[in-house]
């Protein structure tokens, strides 16, 4: 009945669809009005899909495994929490989640830009239509949420157990909102294009869209870093995994939008820049969607392995890909730049150069996941990419792009000198001196490790600078460059200074290294709902006698039969132990992997600061001129 | 001009992205690591079929001949398929075919060697699967050839014509 329903809303809330097609082309050069008509119908859509995602979860909780989709990913004896989060813990639900965004979004947009011109709305709508009718379909016909399975089995399969954490419960819908808030600014933008639209006025409105999105894409990422950090037990919290990287891309694609829509709001400039970067960051989103549904990469977490549903994403996004071409190639008015409206040193020039290193580092990533796929396709040749490459490539440049960072926010619109300048060349020596000093007694690459730990010293302390100085204008601008380089910084200690002593231990046995004790003491066991766990006592002791008590775990979860390893963790502000058991097979020893790794929560807490400023920022009214 | 040559490149590189993609949705994604062959025998202890007594590896590959371990089970559907290259090899003189049943049941192993009669020189018991892990198989039915304690060659799935055609050339 409830699968009955949901499947039936699903079915009319695409069909709704052609009516408002229908209807925002015979209203297109009607009356000056929008018709209210459309709005209904669209609020209508949202509300059919709205139901349909209810009903998918009323399917989960009531455990009804008649449903496919409920019997391949829940259980009855799935705590509760996670039978609801199982709804979009899966292909079929999460694509249900896309679509109920897409819709919402839309719906929102039609409410709150009511001082844009018509035929400018009509067509984002119709933009935005073109994307849902698409997915709709892609639904419908290849992962329909509500296949019946007959006869009823008496129990699911279950829900995978690495998903079955607090963090990557709500990872998935944060995430999908900042995917698909850009699918809002993909349409809007073709949309002003083809209107000829593109002005000051427009990126003033486009603007809160791309930091809604962008909040969400950045809080979305750093909740899938930290639950890989504690889940996955690698002890890391980026693993250039393709999957990381498709959701890497959107990220460096709309940040760099974000500035380019300043300088368009500012000095309407970067016009063509601000539409390819609209493109781009929806397709981008699309296509990590088709690389990571299509089974075409083999990544540790790749969903779903079907090459129809492949087939149908790779047809539609370059479907979308050449349409935008076509409106951006014939619509759009090349700007006759005079060169001498940029100046070298101005703060469009600034954004202009961070544009073209955001370009560089977001095609390193592009090349690094979609390289090996190329390669396999011409040469069957099967290779992977890893961190050495992205590092490589990514590390030279980070230098340059870190002082850019620091000088460009403090030049002015148009032209403009460098202020200032004792306050900078003296943070520049501070910064040297610093890392020399923290360098030196290191036994890594000396020139490199300097330059590099040099720039994020120097980014951090300018940006501080600014943040402490300016009080509250530009609070936002300054949060967000604080504690982007915070996180620099922090990830570059990070990798300087963690340490790691992998072992096997019985139970009673002492490591002794040279600078710390593990004394594995005991195991106890202990039953829970749908698993069971072992848990290791560890006692740590380091040189300088401080004792600390860890207790990782193992669990061993019934439904999948799937044992996962729970890292115990001790954070404080400096510093993180990292404690990860393993079986190892058929014997009695223990693989135990002991981790400090500092720092840790301060790059956490910098990622969500920089959401925190995006939030700040959508508050503010006024930009700086 | 610039702008139609930009447009045409920008279209033509899509395109070919578009193409390499497609082919690679094609492509087969099962991953097959390169066959593990040239390496010498798993050493294990393993209870033969009929008599209930512990053979070890040496005893059983200690002859100057070609051996044939063959990994089978009742309920495996394309171990049917190969038996008849199975019973024409045993009728070979320089080959003894080396039977592993894996996670089988006794009776249902007895009825299907009943009715399509018995190529195995000797029968091993595999009951947990472990020895075939020991083996490194990837499933049922698998093969691998013997010679002088090394495996030289390794059939993963029912061995058909071509695979018989080659065991023959080798043991000739």
């Amino acid at each position: 009945m409830v699968n009955l329903i949901g499947y039936n809303s699903l079915v009319i809330s695409s069909l709704i669809s052609i009516l408002i097609v229908f209807f925002s082309i015979k209203n297109f050069r009607d009356i000056k009005l929008i018709d209210t008509k459309i709005i209904s119908l669209v609020f209508l859509q949202f509300f059919l899909v709205v139901v349909s995602f209810f009903c998918l979860i009323i399917s989960f909780i009531k455990s009804d495994f008649s449903n496919e989709t409920v019997f391949n990913h829940s259980h009855t004896t799935t705590p509760l929490f996670y039978k609801i989060s199982g709804t979009w813990g899966n292909h079929e639900g999460s694509l249900l989640l896309w679509l109920l965004v897409l819709t919402l979004f839309i719906f929102l947009f039609l409410l709150k830009s009511n001082d844009q011109p018509k035929q400018y709305r009509i067509l984002t709508l119709l933009f935005q239509q073109i994307i849902i009718i698409g997915f709709s379909i892609f639904l419908i016909k290849t992962s329909n949420p509500f296949n019946f399975i007959f006869p009823v089995p008496k129990e699911g399969l279950g829900l995978n157990p690495i998903l079955q954490d607090p963090a990557l419960a709500i990872h998935p819908p944060i995430l999908y909102l900042g995917y698909v808030g850009s699918s809002i600014i993909f349409s809007s933008a073709l949309a002003a294009t083809t209107l000829n639209g593109i002005s000051k006025k427009w990126a003033h409105h486009i603007k809160n869209w791309v930091l809604v999105s962008w909040i969400f894409l950045t809080i979305g990422i750093s909740l899938g870093s930290i639950w890989a950090y504690y889940e996955l037990g690698w002890g890391g919290f980026w693993f250039w995994d393709p999957v990381e990287n498709v959701s890497l891309m959107p990220w460096l694609a709309l940040t760099t939008l974000f500035h380019c829509i300043l300088v368009l709001e500012k000095r309407f400039m970067l016009n063509s820049w601000v539409v390819i970067l609209s493109i781009s960051t929806f397709t981008l989103s699309m296509c990590g969607t088709f690389l990571v549904r299509s089974g075409i990469l083999n990544s540790v977490h790749t969903f779903a392995n079907d090459p129809d549903r492949g087939m149908f994403i790779l047809i539609f996004l370059f479907t979308l890909i050449f349409l935008s071409l076509f409106i951006f190639f014939f619509f759009n008015k090349f700007e006759n730049q005079k060169i001498n409206s940029f100046f070298m040193l101005s703060k469009e020039t600034s954004i202009l150069i961070n544009n073209w290193f955001m370009m560089y580092f977001l095609s390193v990533v592009l090349i690094g996941t979609i390289y090996p796929i190329f390669l396999e396709v011409v040469t069957s040749e099967k290779i992977s990419v890893g961190p050495p490459f992205y590092h490589k490539l990514i590390i030279p440049f980070l230098v340059p792009f870190l002082f850019a960072m620091a000088i460009g926010p403090n030049l002015k619109w148009i032209k403009s000198d460098i202020r200032n300048k004792k306050y900078l060349v003296l943070f520049l020596i501070i910064s040297f001196l610093l890392s020399f000093l923290i360098i030196r007694s290191l036994e890594i690459n000396f020139l490199i490790n300097t330059i590099l730990v040099t720039s994020a010293f120097y980014l951090f302390f300018v940006t501080s600078k600014d943040f402490l100085s300016n009080k509250f204008k530009n609070i936002s601008q300054n949060l967000a460059h604080f504690s982007f380089s915070m996180l620099i910084l922090s990830i570059l200690f990070n990798n300087i200074f963690s340490t790691e002593i992998i072992t096997n231990l019985k139970i009673g046995e002492t490591f002794e290294g040279k600078e710390l004790k593990i004394k594995f003491e005991s195991v106890d066991q202990k039953n829970e709902q749908n698993y069971n766990s072992f848990i290791g006592n560890f006692k740590i002791e380091d040189h300088n006698g401080v004792i600390d008590f860890l207790k990782p775990e193992l669990r061993i979860y019934n439904q999948p039969n799937i044992v996962t390893s729970e890292a115990d963790i001790k954070t404080n502000l400096f510093t993180d132990k990292f404690i990860t058991i393993n079986l190892v097979q058929n014997q009695e020893y223990f693989n135990v992997r002991y981790q400090i790794k500092p720092f840790m929560i301060l790059i956490w807490f910098s990622a969500l600061l920089m959401g925190i400023s995006g939030i700040l920022s959508i508050y503010k009214k006024r930009y700086e001129t | 001009m610039r702008l139609k040559i930009s447009i045409s490149i920008i279209v033509i590189i899509f395109v070919l992205v578009f193409l390499i993609f497609y082919k690679g949705l094609k492509n087969s994604n099962i991953y097959i690591p390169t066959m593990k062959t040239e390496t010498s025998i798993p050493i294990f202890n393993a209870i033969s079929f009929d008599k209930n007594e512990t053979l070890s590896s040496q005893k059983i590959f200690d002859g100057e001949k070609y051996y044939l371990v063959n990994i089978w089970a009742s309920w495996c559907a394309p171990c049917r398929d190969e038996h008849i290259f199975l019973m024409k090899l045993s009728n070979k003189k320089n080959i003894e075919i080396i039977g592993l049943n894996y996670k089988d049941k006794e009776g249902n192993a007895r009825s299907f060697l009943k009715e399509l009669d018995n190529p195995y020189k000797k029968i091993l018991l595999d009951k947990d699967g472990t020895i075939a892990i020991e083996w490194g198989a990837y499933g049922v039915p698998e093969s691998f050839l013997i010679h002088k304690n090394v495996i030289i060659k390794r059939i993963v799935g029912p061995i058909n014509n071509t695979s018989y055609q080659k065991i023959k050339e080798i043991i000739k």
